[in-house]
């Protein structure tokens, strides 16, 4: 693929954008459409389209395995956390209130988080998948030009 | 409509073509279309879902498994008469079951008489989050959400046992 000067270029140009647009999606979902599914599914593109361009080695050494492995645990750890944090707390499980002073911005931190543990196990997920998909057999994706 | 009678347009292109790559490619102009529709029925959180999943990832997900398996799908024999009954059957049950449905945006539809008013109404100063998918998809429904992503959980466990993660590279260097 070495040779293909523009779609590296155009790749490499792109892929810090996608990961803004994944982060935007993120953040922003509290206040337009988007939230963490979405996000991590764009987060996850960005690293898709780099294994695509350079080879599915490459973006393993970008995105190592145990870095995915631990982003899988964690996401549904930060979701479950949540709500063993509210019980202690004292309101039930994944009940918000408490995290904060008042009641509405307690919801408002809960779901911040909630949906940040929800893009980083979708991320892991779809990246993990992609990598072992297309990591197998020889007709590696990446290096079949 | 016009994007239903495309949809059913590009199932039928679907179940006709040998190319599984052709297929795979229809496949998600067909989730690009479904994403359309939620748009135009105002539900922009599940057509962004659609796109980014239907459409991106699963499109590319298949291409990945397709480049393990032959691009052309094997001549199959002769046509199958149960299935299609079944299928035939179960289609006709489907539609006889929408009839009863209400209106599309019919204010007396028994989904917009339960919680969705309620949802509407205080989501803005219970949790102050203006998305009101948002607050209900993690706050008011935070135990499906939960489930949700243990599924996704589930399967990335999954696939990475069946496909084992982190194997393959021994087994190249051993020289296979």
């Amino acid at each position: 693929m070495s040779h293909h000067f523009v779609i590296r270029i155009v790749a490499k140009l792109l892929i810090p954008f996608i990961l803004l647009f994944g982060l935007y999606v993120q953040f922003h979902g509290d206040f337009g459409p988007g939230g963490g599914f979405q996000a991590g599914v764009i987060f996850a593109s960005a690293f898709v389209l780099y294994a695509l361009i350079y080879g599915v080695d490459k973006a393993r050494q970008v995105l190592p395995d145990g870095v995915l492995r631990v982003g899988i645990a964690l996401g549904v750890l930060i979701f479950g956390g949540t709500g063993v944090a509210s019980m202690l707390l004292g309101a039930n499980y994944l009940d918000y209130s408490p995290l904060a002073h008042d009641p509405a911005h307690g919801q408002h931190l809960g779901i911040f988080i909630v949906e940040l543990g929800v893009g980083v196990t979708v991320a892991s997920v779809m990246a993990t998948l992609f990598f072992l998909f297309a990591g197998r057999g020889d007709l590696d994706p990446g290096e079949r030009e | 409509m016009v994007l239903l009678f495309f949809m059913a347009a590009t199932i039928l292109v679907i179940v006709r073509l040998r190319n599984l790559f052709a297929v795979v490619m229809m496949g998600g102009i067909y989730s690009l279309m479904a994403a359309t529709i939620f748009v135009v029925l105002d539900a922009v959180d599940v057509a962004f879902t659609e796109a980014a999943v239907g459409a991106g990832i699963s499109t590319v997900l298949m291409l990945g498994a397709l480049a393990l398996t032959k691009t052309e799908e094997k001549e199959g024999g002769r046509p199958q008469v149960l299935p299609l009954l079944v299928v035939a059957v179960t289609g006709a049950a489907l539609i006889y079951g929408t009839l009863d449905m209400p209106h599309y945006g019919d204010p007396k539809a028994p989904i917009h008489q339960h919680v969705a008013p309620t949802y509407l109404k205080d989501s803005i100063t219970k949790t102050t989050v203006p998305n009101v998918v948002t607050a209900v998809l993690a706050s008011y429904r935070g135990y499906d959400t939960l489930g949700e992503v243990t599924v996704i959980f589930t399967a990335g466990v999954g696939v990475m046992a069946l496909l084992g993660a982190g194997r393959r590279r021994r087994r190249k260097d051993g020289g296979t």
